[in-house]
């Protein structure tokens, strides 16, 4: 008798988790950053999804099979902080929500712990942003959009050395954001195998630290010939004023995490004529990306940021997947599966950020650009670096 | 040389911070013995409260030179800042102590205060952040190899001015005779017609008005505002009152230069990281050989 309850109890619930999955939705999770230190990048990425969104459920849903699904979004807050990418995000959309696959989360700082979540669930996961190795490092499951750092950290080595003649370089990184920590490493390796000359200060600084002045002055007295800080836009509108304030006049470099639009407006004239690696520009594009950043542009009033085209590209892959799976399965954990059995069998890929190969890892391998903010505050293509 | 010189002076201005901060810690704590832990979070309303003020002014409805709106928003930013902090004291603080509570439960609505005004202020004004208009012509002193901002002469000349002025206000007059006698005793103080209510607004709004200088001053240094820029720092400036002496004007103000100093000098000689580290270890030393702080003086009349 007991026992018979159970299994009705059992049944019940699973009726109840069902029917949300029921034949013709496709409920796709997306773990990014709404509030917290990066704001402005999660609401880019949702921008670029809602926009991708009223595309596919325009003109009728996604045809897998023959058959047309319409497509559901969940977005989740990860707050812009490790343990919350696992817990609210990413658990969230795949417990309760019941998501067949996820997107974001975007910085390597809750990628590589998120990453972690979707790879033991077994839920295919792309996040569109993040570049250090271990996102995706032996996960079958955890697949990615953008380049990684052991490419990105020697293209601004190579850059520096190049545009400023530079023999000496000097290193400030956020040593609690796994991002900021992998690429400085990298490029202190890359730095010093071209031999010109040594990495002269190497400092780290917190997330949260409004106070730069200590680090800089370390910096400063070590005299490099440039600083690269691989850090996020927020806390470069800081550093760059105060290491000037500190008599610092030489060039900075950057990196990816620069690229929002929040940098020019927090920092204001002071990083005008920086330079810093990032996945695309938006001046001077042409063809399929040039289409994206005017739609993007008449819709939401700026220009797409970097993580916001590489979203959209992570979309356009995630669907390529679920094409190749070839059928939608109401049950969660064999659409899954299917999914990502499906984004595996990718093997090249054209987006908005340029056309991408897939290694074994599910790592892509694509060009990077060289942008300068310019006079006016504006990011201007310098120059495109391909593998 | 250059490079300790060049140290000292950003540990003073970093310290001039937290100095400022925990005076007013330490003045509520002295009258009230309430611990606000709202007081970081008013810091961070000061800075919010100058952002638009300096929007305004200098914006092209009213378009005042930068130099002219600045004169004018330093006291407009205390008296504004102060009402808050009146505020608070008004609907969350007086009322409990009426009904006589404990002061366990008061200093849990004073954390709970805080985290209204954090996310009020993220719900109203979104996650961006946002960038604090330049107020002062930015000038750069170079003295042999050390480098000074007016700005930073400013932030220490002002904490200095502060300290001074409290300093004068808690030893030098009626109303802080009237603030150390509360301190005492306050079931006997109203007995002796000294009007108990008054000299705590009074004391509140001398506190929240140099939290919201201080907010502009940090706004002005520092000018990438967000709603939590008051949080870590409050805490901080909360350590270093108590390592001070909590209660004591002199303790908090040498405690918040203390803890800068630290700061700054252990980053620049160790990696960030340990940072924190040695300065809470340094910190629970000097209270593990001085319980009462540096000032305090063990459980008699405080401020």
């Amino acid at each position: 008798m007991k026992k018979l309850k159970v299994l009705i109890l059992l049944s019940l619930v699973a009726l109840l988790a069902t029917p949300a999955l029921a034949a013709d939705t496709i409920k796709i999770g997306f773990n990014i950053p709404m509030t917290g230190d990066i704001p402005e990048v999660g609401e880019g990425s949702k921008n670029a999804a809602e926009m991708y969104l009223a595309d596919i459920n325009g003109a009728g849903g996604l045809e897998v099979g023959g058959k047309k699904y319409m497509l559901e979004f969940i977005y989740m807050d990860n707050e812009a902080k490790a343990d919350s990418a696992v817990k609210n995000a990413a658990l969230k959309l795949i417990e309760q929500e019941e998501v067949v696959a996820i997107i974001g989360p975007n910085s390597s700082k809750q990628a590589v712990p998120g990453g972690g979540t979707a790879n033991e669930n077994r839920v295919p996961m792309i996040s569109p942003w993040s570049t250090n190795p271990n996102t995706t490092l032996d996960r079958p499951w955890v697949f990615r959009a953008a380049f990684l750092d052991p490419f990105q950290g020697p293209v601004i080595a190579d850059f520096a050395a190049k545009k400023f003649g530079a023999k000496t370089a000097a290193v400030l990184f956020d040593v609690a954001n796994d991002y900021s920590v992998g690429l400085a490493e990298v490029f202190k390796a890359a730095w010093e195998a071209k031999g010109l000359g040594p990495v002269v200060a190497y400092e780290s600084n917190g997330t949260k630290d409004q106070d730069f002045s200590a680090q800089l002055t370390t910096i400063i007295a070590a005299k490099p010939d440039f600083i690269f800080v691989p850090e996020n836009y927020n806390q470069v509108a800081l550093i760059i004023p105060q290491a000037r304030d500190l008599g610092y006049k030489g060039p900075f470099m950057g990196s990816d995490s620069w690229g929002t639009p929040d940098l020019v407006k927090l920092c204001g004239e002071q990083c005008n004529g920086q330079y810093f690696s990032t996945h695309y520009a938006a001046a001077g594009a042409t063809g399929a990306t040039k289409v994206f950043i005017d739609r993007y542009m008449e819709k939401f009033g700026s220009e797409p940021a970097d993580y916001a085209a590489l979203t959209w590209d992570s979309i356009g892959l995630m669907l390529e997947g679920i094409k190749n799976a070839g059928m939608v399965d109401s049950n969660p954990r064999k659409m899954r599966k299917a999914i990502r059995d499906g984004l595996a069998a990718i093997k090249s890929f054209d987006g908005v950020t340029g056309s991408s190969k897939f290694n074994e890892q599910g790592d892509p391998i694509k060009c990077a650009v060289v942008v300068k903010v310019s006079e006016e505050g504006t990011f201007v293509f310098e120059e495109s670096v391909c593998p | 040389m250059d490079f300790i010189i060049q140290n000292v002076l950003n540990a003073l201005q970093w310290g001039s911070f937290y100095a400022l901060i925990a005076l007013g810690y330490t003045l509520v704590y002295g009258v009230l013995r309430l611990i606000n832990f709202a007081h970081g979070d008013i810091f961070m309303v000061g800075a919010y409260i100058s952002f638009f003020l300096a929007s305004f002014l200098i914006g092209p409805i009213v378009g005042l030179s930068p130099a002219m709106a600045f004169i004018i928003i330093v006291p407009l930013t205390m008296v504004l800042t102060s009402l808050v902090g009146v505020t608070l004291e008004r609907i969350a603080y007086r009322p409990l102590r009426r009904k006589g509570a404990h002061r366990l439960y008061v200093v849990i609505t004073a954390l709970m205060c805080g985290l209204v005004l954090e996310y009020s202020n993220l719900a109203l004004l979104g996650a961006s952040r946002l960038k604090f208009p330049e107020l002062i012509e930015k000038q750069i002193w170079h003295l042999g190899g050390v480098t000074l901002t007016n700005l930073k002469v400013m932030v220490i000349v002002a904490a200095i001015l502060v300290f001074l002025f409290l300093q004068w206000v808690v030893t030098r007059t009626r109303v802080g005779m009237a603030m150390r006698a509360i301190s005492y005793d306050k079931f006997a103080i109203p007995l002796m017609g000294i009007p108990v209510d008054q000299i705590i607004v009074v004391t509140f709004v001398l506190g929240s008005g140099f939290a919201g200088l201080a907010g502009l001053l940090f706004a002005m240094s520092y000018p990438v505002l967000e709603p939590f820029m008051g949080m870590l720092i409050g805490w901080k400036a909360f350590i270093a009152a108590v390592v001070g002496g909590i209660g004591d004007i002199k303790g908090a103000f040498v405690g918040g230069f203390l803890l800068g100093f630290i700061e700054v000098g252990v980053v620049s000689v160790f990696p960030s990281t340990y940072r924190d580290l040695f300065a809470f270890t340094i910190l629970l030393l000097i209270l593990w050989m001085k319980p009462s702080g540096l000032f305090g003086i063990p459980q008699s009349t405080k401020i």
